[in-house]
C-alpha cells in the first residue's frame, strides 16, 4: 500500500499545494513522442520493452506529437532531418520537453569534425532540458535522464514559463 | 548447367571489342568499358549471358587529371551464382553516362545517388534527381575537394526559437 493510499484510508483528505499536484500528475505520466532517428533508437526501444519497462515510470510512447509531453531525440539529426525535428516540436502542446540522447544529438558526436550533414547539436534547433551521454546509451542511462527530467518538472513554479538551454 | 567460369570466358571472347581492360582480383572480374558502349554491353549481358541482377552502382572519384571519375556496376547472375564489376571512367571535361535504366529499372535510385554525390549526369534518366541532399544544395559531397566537415551555411538550419 502506498503513502497516498494509507492518508486517504486514514479520512480520505490529502492536503497539499496545486502546484505539487500538477507537477506530481505531469513527471508520473511524460509521454515521449514515438520517433527516433538512428541506432539510439533501437537502445530507445529496449528501454521501453519488457526488461527495462519505461511503462512503470508512466512513460508510454505516443504515435503524434498532439498526445506527447516529452521529446527523445534518439539518434543523429542531420540538416535534412532539422527542419522536421523543428516542426515535430513545435506540433507538441506546451509544456513539452526535450530529451536529447546520445552524443549525435547532444553535439554531432563522431560527426563533429568530419560530417558535412550532421547538425553539431540538436540544441542549434531546438531547447533542450536533459542531454544524456554515450554512444548510444545504455538503457540505464536513459532511464537515468528521465529520472532527472522527473525531478526537474517536480521543482516547477506555478506560472513561471519552463525553460531549457 | 553451363558453370558460370564457362559464361565468363565465353563473354570475354564475344564482347572482345568492346572491352578495354579486364581485371582479376580474388576471383572477381572486373571488365573496363568506353562509356558509349556501356549500355548496348549491359543489354548484352542481361539477355545473353543471365545478368539478371544490378546489385549495386557506385562512384569513385580518382582525383586524376584525365578519366577522374569512375561508375562502377555490380552485377549478379542468380543461376550460376557469377558476379561481374562493369567499371566506366569519365573525364570531367564530360560528366555524362548513359543511364541503364532501361536495363535493370533498379538503377533508377543507384544512379540518383551518384549524381547526388559526384554530380555525374546520366543521360535519359527518367527522374535525375538528388537521392540524399536537400534539392537546392549546391555541392557534390564526396567529391575530394569538397571539405569533410561541410560548408558553413550550404544548408540552412531552421531558426531557434
Amino acid at each position: 500500500m502506498g503513502l497516498l493510499d494509507k492518508q486517504i484510508d486514514s479520512g480520505g483528505v490529502v492536503i497539499t499545494t496545486a502546484e505539487n499536484v500538477l507537477n506530481w500528475a505531469r513527471l508520473s505520466s511524460m509521454w515521449p513522442m514515438g520517433f527516433g532517428l538512428a541506432c539510439c533508437a533501437i537502445e530507445m526501444m529496449a528501454t521501453m520493452a519488457s526488461n527495462y519497462d519505461l511503462d512503470r515510470f508512466g512513460i508510454i510512447p505516443r504515435p503524434s506529437p498532439r498526445q506527447s509531453d516529452v521529446m527523445i531525440v534518439a539518434g543523429t539529426v542531420t540538416f535534412k532531418m532539422a527542419e522536421r525535428v523543428k516542426r515535430l516540436y513545435q506540433q507538441m502542446p506546451e509544456p513539452r520537453y526535450v530529451l536529447s540522447m546520445g552524443s549525435c544529438s547532444n553535439s554531432g558526436g563522431p560527426y563533429w569534425q568530419h560530417g558535412y550533414h550532421v547538425v553539431k547539436s540538436v540544441s542549434r534547433i531546438i531547447p533542450v532540458d536533459v542531454y544524456v551521454p554515450g554512444c548510444p546509451p545504455r538503457p540505464e542511462a536513459l532511464i537515468g535522464g528521465l529520472m532527472l527530467l522527473q525531478e526537474k518538472i517536480r521543482k516547477e513554479k506555478f506560472g513561471v514559463k519552463h525553460e531549457a538551454v | 548447367m553451363p558453370s558460370f567460369d564457362e559464361t565468363l570466358s565465353r563473354l570475354q571472347t564475344e564482347l572482345a571489342g568492346r572491352i578495354l581492360k579486364t581485371d582479376l582480383h580474388r576471383g572477381e572480374t572486373t571488365l573496363f568499358l568506353d562509356k558509349k558502349d556501356l549500355v548496348s554491353v549491359c543489354q548484352t549481358l542481361k539477355s545473353g549471358y543471365g545478368f539478371n541482377f544490378l546489385a549495386d552502382v557506385l562512384g569513385t572519384d580518382r582525383f586524376t587529371d584525365d578519366d577522374r571519375y569512375e561508375v562502377v556496376y555490380h552485377l549478379r547472375n542468380f543461376s550460376e551464382s557469377g558476379f561481374l564489376r562493369l567499371v566506366v571512367r569519365v573525364d570531367e571535361a564530360d560528366l555524362t553516362v548513359d543511364s541503364v535504366c532501361g536495363v535493370w529499372k533498379t538503377a533508377n535510385w543507384e544512379e540518383r545517388e551518384v549524381f547526388d554525390m559526384y554530380g555525374i549526369r546520366f543521360n535519359n534518366h527518367p527522374d535525375l534527381r538528388r537521392m540524399y541532399m536537400p534539392q537546392d544544395f549546391a555541392y557534390h559531397p564526396l567529391r575530394k575537394e569538397f571539405p569533410l566537415i561541410g560548408i558553413e551555411g550550404s544548408i540552412p538550419l531552421p531558426a531557434k526559437e
